[in-house]
């Protein structure tokens, strides 16, 4: 009877091996890569069964367990899906991958987060047909990581950017450099001498962004530039804010710039005033000051959504010199119909440097534009190769 | 004094600046934990400058009322609007003003029926602002507008069902002109404010660029 069960169980084997149940001979366990850490990352090679098999991730803090659940899936992802992590290799389509934090424990409570700095020792379960068949046991410690390799890229051309721009305001320190004719920025003289002539304000609108996102800063710095303008023209400059934080940062600018003028007695700091904190309740308040008060130049810089038609087309309708700039590419083309001068995109970003003519800062301009015409060589040679199916340098500049 | 004004902004700008960069690269823990710390202070700063915004906002108005300026009347509903949504803010429903904001009640209902509709109101002026200011470019007096009046044209029937109706190539020229010339105009575009803005940040970073601190590059 004992011969006939074993020839059975022999049998039973030999089917499942025949069917394609295997047992998982090479995993793979280690601390998750470019994480904060109290994650572990398991790689099992791809299951060739025709069936679908249940995987089970186990851990213990000890060599012979007791092993506690940390993960089940049916659906393992393939390593191939996470080439911030584990590259292009072509061989990453034959492995699949899984992410785990936790674990059960004992007395089925809440599930243990991993803990950095302790080794934990996995193993893989494979359930096909019933039967699960157990991978070996590899252990490996979770802990943060100091650095995001799937970033290399990233740093690599942020230091070589910033090594361009250093070089050129060094080189703008010695000799005059060209810097290409902006006719939106040379208009802002004609606009606040206009302004100036016809006795009326200049209104200053710097977009919907906070304090913190950078076409604000530049917009400010704009601010800084006019504000020195029209201290000097003595001209009333009006300047109205959807943001509490640009409101008081737009004090400050204006109070120094009339400061520096000589002219801290015609600084009138509720010029500078907050309009609303709503997109479309403030594009009212400002569509309102441009027909009732009527100022003879309004100039928008910063980031716009929908309101920059609003304002922008209201502003045309009274006449007033209009001068916009905005990084903001869905909102450029309502500023280039409605707005005499337009700054695009990166003009926005220049024009202080552009308006002081201060060497250091149109340096870095022209370093910015070498910048420009290295990215546009490598954009050409990646788009040849990419034709040839020649894919490195696509996944070199890949965003991650 | 000029410490005060110019060199400890700058020195808070490059350390903080700095060390933004750095978490940027940095997954570990601690340096998250330092980024969340500075989210933090941020909503601090923002907090208290709401205040000053709401001074601001306030003296504005009382100052065109008590000048009668115009349209100071406008000035007049502002003050009734925030002193009616206040009282409701403190009713909150019959819960007084210290329990979590009731998502029913007068707050509630003013702010969808009048505040909601009122923006709406605003935004869907945009199609006619759009309309006229479509009218004045199209107008085909130069090679320039008159190729952007047909791209515009192709791209608007493209759009609608009577596009596919006159012509199956209609929308096929408009799917071709958004995905390649508007797609590499839309990239070209990107491309320079994404330097523009590194350099912008470099520039502030190193103190470079001080006009946003006021005054010029002393």
């Amino acid at each position: 009877m004992s011969k006939i069960t074993s020839c059975i169980a022999i049998a039973g084997i030999f089917l499942r091996v025949a069917a394609g149940a295997q047992e998982p001979v090479k995993i793979e366990v280690f601390d998750t890569p470019n994480d904060a850490g109290g994650s572990l990352t398991i790689t099992w090679p791809l299951s060739t069964s025709a069936q679908t098999s249940e995987y089970r991730i186990y851990v213990a803090t000890a060599a012979d367990g007791p092993f506690q659940l940390a993960a089940t899936t049916t659906a393992p992802a393939l390593k191939s899906t996470e080439p911030t992590l584990f590259g292009h290799a072509e061989a990453n389509d034959q492995f699949h991958v899984l992410h785990f934090t936790d674990h059960d424990t004992e007395g089925g409570g809440e599930p243990m987060p991993l803990r950095d700095g302790t080794a934990y020792f996995v193993r893989l379960g494979v359930t096909t047909d019933g039967d699960e068949l157990f991978s070996d046991v590899h252990s490996a410690e979770p802990g943060g990581n100091w650095f995001n390799t799937a970033k290399w890229n990233n740093l690599i051309i942020s230091v070589g950017l910033t090594l361009v721009i250093l070089f050129y305001i060094s080189v703008a320190r010695r000799k005059d450099l060209f810097i290409r004719r902006i006719a939106g920025l040379e208009a802002l003289d004609e606009a606040l001498g206009r302004a100036t002539e016809m006795g009326k304000s200049v209104l200053f609108v710097h977009g919907l962004k906070e304090m913190d996102k950078i076409s604000t800063i530049a917009a400010v710095s704009i601010l800084g530039r006019v504000a020195q303008r029209t201290a000097r023209f003595d001209t009333d400059l009006r300047v109205a804010n959807v943001d509490p934080v640009v409101m008081s940062v737009s004090q400050e600018v204006v109070k120094e710039a009339y400061l520096q003028q000589g002219r801290p007695d015609a600084y009138r700091p509720d010029s500078i005033f907050m309009a609303a904190t709503e997109q479309f309740s403030y594009a009212a308040a400002v569509a309102g000051i441009m027909v009732r008060e009527r100022p003879a130049a309004h100039i928008m810089m910063g980031y716009f959504y929908a309101e920059s038609m609003l304002l922008a087309e209201t502003g045309s309708t009274t006449g007033a010199i209009q001068i916009a700039g905005t990084d903001a590419y869905t909102q450029l083309p309502f500023f280039v119909t409605t707005c005499d001068y337009t700054l695009m995109g990166e003009e926005l970003y220049a024009a202080s440097a552009y308006l002081s003519r201060e060497p250091k800062l149109l340096g870095s301009l022209k370093g910015q534009d070498l910048g420009k015409a290295l990215i546009i060589g490598l954009v050409l040679v990646g788009t040849a190769l990419a034709s040839f199916e020649v894919d490195f340098l696509t996944h070199l500049f890949a965003s991650l | 004094m000029l410490f005060l004004t110019r060199t400890l902004p700058f020195l808070f700008c490059f350390v903080f600046g700095v060390t933004s960069w750095i978490i940027y690269y940095v997954p570990h823990e601690y340096a998250q934990t330092i980024e969340r710390e500075f989210a933090l202070w941020l909503r601090l700063v923002f907090a208290f400058a709401y205040v000053l915004g709401l001074v601001s906002l306030l003296s504005l108005h009382w100052a065109k009322i008590r000048q009668r300026q115009a349209g100071w009347a406008y000035s007049l509903i502002v003050y009734i609007s925030f002193g009616v949504m206040m009282l409701f803010v403190v009713y909150n429903d019959g819960n007084g003003p210290f329990a979590p904001q009731e998502t029913t009640g007068p707050y509630q209902w003013t702010f969808i029926n009048v505040h909601v509709a009122s923006s709406a109101t605003m935004f869907s002026l945009l199609a006619f602002f759009i309309s006229s200011a479509a009218y004045r470019t199209f107008r085909a007096r130069t090679p320039e507008a008159a190729i952007l009046l047909v791209s515009a044209i192709i791209v608007m029937l493209g759009r609608v069902p009577i596009g596919a109706y006159i012509s199956d190539v209609i929308p096929e020229a408009m799917q071709w002109l958004m995905s390649v010339p508007n797609m590499a105009a839309k990239r070209g575009i990107l491309l320079g404010v994404s330097l523009g803005a590194i350099a912008t940040s470099l520039r502030i970073i190193f103190g470079i660029e001080r006009s946003y601190l006021g005054g010029g590059d002393d």
